[in-house]
């Protein structure tokens, strides 16, 4: 079962990709219990590697060969997680051009977890007005628990109105691990060079829809 | 095998001296292009054809003509005319009086353009772009086969008993490539006809069109027209060429790097690996487009793509008898080695005229 992480951060060491981690650590620990058992390959995608390849891609239309790489590792997985740090009240833009190098279909009915940084957990609703939206037109499955971490997510734990990061962490994962397991036999995944060639509407009957 | 060269005729300064030709030199710098290619035994001559600055290929016909009259030898073709928006009963007259005055000379490559505005100043609606691109071709290729037409379709008044004028030359519709760079019902109406596919694959990697090349042939076959092999694919390429490949890249690279369509994007090196673009030595160039029969199996046609991004015509000029003394002979000659049999050879009007079932 494949798990891939995309994570926007931009410093080193990112906290955006700390999140990242522990998202997928915690999906792979519920989808390798002994119940589940499925053994999982997990990768974390790091955009700052790609960045010049994600804004050549803009102007060329389309992406270079590791930059497709990345795609095809995106778009192949059985569960996303996609974790950016909040810019200016949304998703990063280079979060965002990464989104857009991708084909508009090709998440269609993946398990997606949303997850976000920030300096303050005033700007954690950036992931039910930006990202969920986002992923939403992609017609992904996003998964009911998004999880923002704000600087000082990381040394407290919840307090009387939410649970602390690692708890929202947690249920988090086992919801993609969830949905990965229920949906994975059925999943439907987007044709790529190693495939056969496209399908196509026979001429005759692009012929005949034109009839008057 | 047919070698020859298109241009996108843009209007575009020289990055390296700041001078922007006049839309006059322009389309001149084109015609003495085209009188080049044939001087230096390259055997076909394509334009584009746009409605916008900075393009100045409009009038597709009118250049095609005024090249015949000083050519014998080179096909003239077009690199796209827009089967969407132009009429097609104006397509059928004038790419047939092209043909007669052009002694056969002549073929086209239909496309749907390079950009949506163009759709309404033809009066015609982008959202019908592909329906528009079957229905005015079925007319195209009933008018040219049929002396008297009737016809009725959903974009254009009817026709009664018309008769579009002249007819084809010797009875033989000109050569139609269907040119796509995405979309896979435009290599599905190529393989329906029986006509060629051209694929401009300059700009993209060529794992895309190794995937619509191969949808072309297969379906040609389904349709009864050959083997897959058989099929008639046509490609594009892009050189530039020094007799050392640096000074080739030393040269090119302003054009690159400022060029209206991947410019100020990756690096030269980079587009090279990814697209087929090739800045080199002769060698570098026949050894790269030798490269593509392996992705695409045999084809007919390569067309070269030499005088954009601002180059003076000095310098086309130049890169044109290279292309013609030093890369085309070696090619021709690669080419045939081992061409299987039933590979078709690129359809001429005289081939077509002996062959009554390939009109």
């Amino acid at each position: 079962m494949k798990l891939v992480a995309v994570s926007a951060g931009l410093s080193q060491p990112s906290s955006t990709r700390l999140l990242a981690d522990r998202l997928v650590q915690a999906t792979r620990a519920r989808l390798e219990e002994p119940a589940a058992g499925a053994p999982v390959e997990a990768r974390v995608i790091e955009l700052r590697d790609l960045a010049g390849d994600i804004a050549n891609a803009l102007v060329t239309g389309f992406p270079n060969t590791r930059l497709r790489e990345a795609v095809d590792a995106v778009t192949g997985a059985d569960g996303l997680v996609a974790v950016t740090p909040v810019f200016t009240a949304s998703y990063s833009g280079l979060f965002k051009s990464f989104v857009d190098v991708l084909d508009p279909d090709a998440l269609a009915g993946v398990p997606v977890l949303v997850a976000a940084t920030g300096g303050t957990a005033r700007h954690s609703l950036v992931l039910e007005h930006a990202m969920r939206p986002l992923f939403a037109y992609l017609r992904a499955v996003v998964v009911p628990t998004a999880v923002y971490a704000a600087s000082e997510d990381w040394g407290g734990g919840g307090d009387a109105f939410t649970e602390g990061l690692a708890e929202r962490v947690g249920r988090a994962g086992a919801e993609l691990a969830g949905l990965m397991t229920g949906q994975a036999a059925t999943r439907r995944r987007p044709a790529g060079p190693g495939d056969d060639v496209e399908a196509v509407v026979p001429f005759e009957e692009q012929l005949a829809a034109l009839r008057p | 095998m047919q070698f020859g060269i298109f241009s996108v005729g843009d209007v575009t300064t020289d990055p390296t001296t700041g001078r922007t030709p006049s839309e006059r030199e322009r389309i001149k710098a084109m015609v003495t292009i085209a009188l080049k290619a044939e001087e230096v035994g390259l055997d076909v001559f394509a334009t584009g054809e746009h409605h916008n600055p900075p393009f100045v290929p409009s009038s597709p016909t009118t250049m095609l003509g005024y090249i015949a009259a000083r050519t014998e030898r080179l096909i003239l073709s077009t690199a796209t005319t827009l089967i969407t928006t132009n009429d097609p009963v104006k397509i059928a007259e004038d790419y047939a009086m092209l043909q007669h005055l052009a002694d056969g000379r002549v073929d086209l490559i239909l496309g749907r353009g390079n950009t949506g505005p163009v759709y309404p100043w033809f009066g015609q609606d982008i959202r019908q772009g592909i329906p528009l691109a079957i229905e005015n071709y079925a007319l195209l290729h009933k008018l040219w086969r049929e002396d008297v037409v009737d016809w009725e379709g959903r974009f254009r008044t009817p026709l009664q008993g018309f008769t579009a004028t002249p007819r084809p030359l010797d009875g033989v519709p000109p050569f139609v490539w269907h040119g796509s760079i995405r979309s896979p019902e435009i290599a599905e109406q190529a393989a329906y006809y029986g006509d060629g596919f051209f694929a401009n694959n300059i700009f993209w990697p060529k794992e895309h069109f190794i995937r619509l090349i191969t949808l072309y042939r297969q379906r040609y076959a389904h349709y009864g027209h050959g083997t897959p092999e058989q099929a008639i694919v046509g490609l594009g390429g892009q050189v530039f060429m020094r007799k050392n490949s640096q000074d080739a890249v030393r040269e090119f690279r302003p054009y690159f790097d400022n060029a209206p369509v991947y410019g100020h994007g990756p690096s030269l090196e980079d587009f090279m690996a990814e697209t087929p673009l090739t800045v080199g030595s002769p060698q570098q160039v026949i050894d790269r487009t030798l490269t593509f029969r392996e992705h695409f199996g045999d084809y007919q046609r390569q067309l070269f793509l030499m005088d954009h991004a601002g180059l003076p015509l000095k310098t086309v000029l130049e890169q044109l008898d290279i292309l013609g003394e030093e890369v085309v002979p070696v090619l021709r000659r690669e080419f045939a080695k081992n061409r299987p049999a039933g590979v078709p050879d690129a359809p001429t009007h005289a081939a077509r005229t002996s062959e009554p079932s390939a009109a």
